[in-house]
């Protein structure tokens, strides 16, 4: 796609940052490095964002996890590359082409090798021998060249050592002071070796350290922290990608927080597990991804009509059907707004930021037991999975509880009345709703629709008035919800040239772009949702009216949220930027995309250079064995596939022989021909 | 007091609601009924206490005609929803009613797996071999040969054997009634509620409408009662329950046939040694929340 590619600008870093990626594959330890590194980055008061594409693989997958690090809080992983820590030859050949002037690539050159033709200007790959660095110091476990690589990276990135080998020590402290000493002894032969051998390599950087700790948190834990914060009593969940994590935090602290875990047989039995804890008084949520969302489908409405209280969160990941298990989308949307049949009243919000999802969590709770319906969290695997540090004083463990009408004791105004009108018709909507086991305030909840008592009017007794009226009731729930929730607000000078609109996770990769298109003179500002159901048509309508061009941006190819936007508000923007390849959006690709369509260039949709090297590189791991990689690309016009063509050059990886031509179709992305020379 | 009040006091007495039956004149769910409320009425447990749980099907509407808390779910979905709502307060006596359609067939998954937790649940089943509500479509317990709606040449599918699955599956407590025996089936949703422990009753309720092959008369000829015939059997006995439970021909037995003890799922789970959590304190101390954030560092 277009957007990722033409007009690529790299902004001049305004503070002091790096981004290092460890790249190997699944099963490499590459995840606890990261989460190694990202301690040490925390400890010394640096801060740190992580991103980790990888794939649904246990073991031998191709993982790739990139650390932003940072003096300053950043709103996303950003599009920087300055280091490569390179674990398999994959890695090197992907991305040290990616790697930007005065970087470098670290690989262990015992185990693989750097073709210099494959990095930019400036670029150094410096071998770090795993059997040199380590000789002598007996026979260590294959993985601890991680530890190796992290001491040569600290040298290298001018952070000192001694933070590291304090995290090593607490990592390993359950595995004694024999690990210990020997993950340390690794730590510092990298960070000697590359003293001595990488010094003209070495990053122009010099850090100051506050030393002020902070959390690192996922968009998932703190999620779960914030429903514990926020008065979370039971969680039910089914294991599914990328939701998963929550479940694992809140089984490991479920004593603690008193909180009771269910891991229940399905989905379905998931979310009614959920609303029957609801029903009976205790706040209760439940996560899963839009599988499983899809079979809770029929127990979203289910929970308006009893009037339930039930938080359920959406961590999104790539549709539809099984689709990209591992992969970050925006894209049900539109499942969260058309779950369940009929209507009803219910709650959407989107996170907008990591810390935000601890935020989310317990004002999806209040608001469920407030209004007495089912909310929907949308989060995706992008916050959800994805670990950052988080800004002290961000969170608060005295979140507010509100619980609304919910009620032990019979109240004075219905004490005298014929029996408990348990969906009593008030001008909110919102009636009082019995701890179950309360005395005095017996009722039946049921899912056919019913009377004030509870009695049903769906079969013998129907009612059109009676029906009519409840209806109105539960829908005038909305109402009281909207005031609960902050407006939209404009961020930016209200005179922008452009406003870029966007919604959930999105918020802080259009912030960075936002300011790298005013570094670029472009007057921008953003207009960002985070509550999408009840809307504020009001206030959106009234900022969006005095906005010029206006663009929303989002993760999913067919503009979910500019159609809600149109259907809430009337308003259509003059343009989307849609991305739907699995990765998220990286602040450069919204930057150049803004800059194109200002100056009215069409979205160009064939198929670049780069998609060329990768749809190769999925055709030789799927028929040749992964033995070849791609080295010249050429475009080719005149050919007999009614299409111009990318004709690939495939070498044999070791030998550097050239093996023969795939031929990919520019317009359909098509593998035409594999050509093999004899 | 009013007369109003003098109503709510005697629905609470006698669990009589306002509301009758949508049943069919002769239907089993009537005696299934009359036995549940005579086996809760003038008990201990009072209306507030119990709560009946139910998903779609005509014996799912029971749960409007007797005076306890109760929820109307989703068709199959009854045993999530009493299993959320006894977590969230295991205080709660709670039953479930059901059809064989809502519970041996869209539902019988979670039928399972509520078994296995062996939570403290009892389980009335109102099975009458045929779908009902929906006009008379073959059910998960319509027997093999037997023309319905949905099979006009006879139905070829072997039919689930819900007490036989039961045994085998981690229920503690598993009887069967018969809706013309209600002396005994009293006793037995008696029993299976003073059960700790999952209790499934499966009753045999004929369907006067949509099933004409196993009816009052079909049942009366076959069925004899374990605690007469049999007194003196071992009920913790395995074999013998599933010896019992595959009984089905010219002589179906009914009565307790197993019956052990075991650990519940809420005697298990740690965080309910506090008490219910609907009593428990909602929220985070602030020492814990410092300590699980700097625990990340």
């Amino acid at each position: 796609m277009e957007i990722q590619e033409k007009n690529a600008v790299r902004t001049p870093k305004r503070t002091n940052e790096i981004t290092v990626g460890f790249g190997g594959a699944a099963g490499d330890g590459i995840d606890k490095s990261g989460n190694t590194l990202a301690k040490v980055i925390n400890r010394l008061g640096l801060y740190a964002i992580s991103y980790n594409s990888y794939q649904s693989l246990i073991r031998g997958g191709y993982t790739m996890l990139k650390l932003r690090i940072s003096e300053r809080k950043e709103a996303c992983f950003g599009d920087h590359f300055n280091v490569l820590l390179a674990m398999n030859q994959d890695s090197i050949e992907r991305h040290a082409p990616e790697v930007e002037p005065n970087g470098i690539v670290i690989f262990n050159s015992n185990k693989i090798s750097c073709d210099q033709s494959l990095l930019q200007e400036n670029v150094r790959a410096v071998a770090l021998p795993f059997n040199e660095v380590t000789a002598g110091m007996g026979n260590l476990l294959p993985i601890m060249q991680n530890t190796m690589a992290l001491g040569a990276l600290l040298y290298v990135a001018n952070i000192e050592l001694e933070t590291l080998n304090n995290v090593l020590a607490d990592i390993f402290k359950h595995k004694g002071e024999k690990v210990i000493e020997q993950n340390i002894k690794v730590a510092e032969a990298g960070y000697n070796y590359a003293k001595q051998n990488f010094n003209s390599a070495k990053i122009d950087i010099s850090w100051k350290f506050t030393r002020i700790a902070k959390p690192f948190y996922s968009g998932n834990t703190a999620l779960a922290l914030g429903a514990v914060a926020g008065g979370l009593k039971l969680y039910a969940a089914y294991p599914m990608s990328p939701a998963s994590n929550i479940l694992h935090w809140l089984v490991q602290h479920s004593e603690k927080c008193g909180v009771l875990v269910k891991q229940a047989e399905d989905e379905i039995a998931v979310v009614n597990i959920a609303i029957g804890a609801g029903y009976a008084g205790v706040r209760s949520m439940c996560a899963t991804s839009g599988g499983g969302f899809a079979l809770m489908t029929e127990a979203v409405g289910e929970a308006a009509m009893l009037e339930t209280p039930v938080v359920i969160v959406n961590v999104m990941r790539g549709g539809p059907s099984t689709g990209l298990p591992t992969k970050t989308e925006q894209g049900d949307l539109n499942q969260a707004m058309g779950a369940s049949q009929g209507d009803f009243p219910r709650v959407i919000m989107a996170a907008k930021s990591t810390t935000d999802c601890f935020h989310i969590a317990g004002e999806a709770l209040n608001i469920a037991e407030q209004f007495q319906l089912p909310v929907i969290i949308l989060s995706d695997l992008l916050l959800g999975e994805n670990y950052e540090t988080i800004e002290p004083g961000s969170w608060s463990h005295d979140v507010e509880i509100k619980r609304g009408e919910l009620i032990r004791e019979v109240p004075e105004s219905m004490e005298k009345k014929d029996g408990f009108k348990r969906y009593l018709f008030t001008s909110s909507g919102v009636s009082p709703r019995p701890v179950i086991g309360s005395e005095g305030m017996v009722y039946v909840a049921a899912t056919d629709d019913h009377d004030e008592d509870g009695v049903l009017i769906s079969d013998v007794f129907t009612n059109t008035a009676v029906r009519r009226k409840i209806n109105e009731k539960r829908m005038l729930k909305m109402d009281g919800v909207l005031k609960e929730l902050e407006p939209p607000a404009l961020e930016g000078p209200a005179d922008a040239e452009v406003t870029l609109i966007g919604w959930g996770s999105t918020w802080g990769v259009i912030r960075e772009a936002v300011e790298q298109l005013r570094e670029g003179g472009v007057a921008v500002n953003q207009l960002h949702f985070k509550y999408l159901l009840p809307f504020h048509t009001k206030e959106a309508l009234e900022i969006l009216n005095k906005c010029k061009t206006t663009i929303v941006v989002e993760l999913n190819s067919t503009g979910q949220f500019a159609r809600h936007l149109r259907a809430e508000t009337g308003f259509s923007c003059t343009e989307t930027i849609l991305k739907y390849d699995g990765e998220p959006f990286e602040p450069r690709m919204i930057t150049n995309r803004t800059k194109s369509i200002l100056s009215k260039e069409p979205l160009d949709l064939r198929v670049t250079e780069k998609e060329a090297r990768d749809i190769a590189y999925h055709y030789i791991r799927v028929h040749l064995k992964d033995k070849l990689r791609p080295v010249q690309v050429v475009q080719n016009s005149k050919n007999g596939y009614s299409e111009p063509v990318w004709v690939l050059d495939l070498v044999d990886r070791t030998s550097g022989d050239l093996k023969g031509q795939l031929t990919v179709g520019v317009e359909t992305g098509s593998t035409h021909k594999w050509d093999e020379f004899s | 007091m009013s007369t109003m009040d003098s109503t709510l006091e005697k629905e609470s007495k006698t669990r009589e609601v306002v509301v009758d039956p949508d049943w069919c004149a002769g239907c089993g769910d009537f005696g299934v009924l009359r036995s549940l409320k005579k086996a809760t009425t003038d008990k201990e447990l009072k209306p507030h206490q119990m709560l009946l749980i139910s998903g779609i099907g005509c014996s799912s509407n029971l749960v409007g005609f007797i005076y306890a808390y109760g929820v109307h779910s989703l068709h199959g979905r009854a045993l999530p929803v009493a299993t959320g709502a006894k977590l969230a307060n295991h205080n709660l006596k709670v039953v479930i009613t059901g059809g064989d359609g809502d519970g041996y067939g869209i539902g019988i998954g979670h039928f399972i797996h509520a078994m296995r937790r062996n939570l403290d649940l009892t389980y009335i089943v109102m099975d009458n071999e045929i779908y009902g509500l929906t006009t008379g479509q073959a059910s998960p317990t319509t027997a093999e040969g037997h023309k319905t709606k949905t099979t006009p040449r006879g139905n070829v599918e072997m039919p689930i054997n819900p007490l036989a699955l039961a045994i085998s599956t981690g229920a503690t407590f598993v009887a069967r009634g018969f809706a013309g025996q209600p002396a005994q089936l009293t006793s037995l949703i008696e029993q299976g509620i003073a059960h700790k422990g999952f209790a499934l009753i499966d009753v045999f309720s004929p369907c006067v409408t949509y099933n004409k092959i196993n009816t009052y008369s079909w049942f009366k000829e076959r069925v004899y009662k374990l605690e007469d015939e049999e007194p003196d059997a071992d009920i913790t006995d395995f074999s013998y329950a599933m010896t019992k439970a595959m009984e089905f021909g010219s002589r179906i037995p009914i009565g307790l046939m197993y019956k052990i003890e075991k650990p519940t799922y809420e005697d298990t789970e740690p965080v309910l040694l506090n008490g219910p959590l609907v009593d428990q304190p909602l929220g985070i101390k602030k020492e814990l929340f410092d300590e699980l954030l700097t625990a990340t560092t």
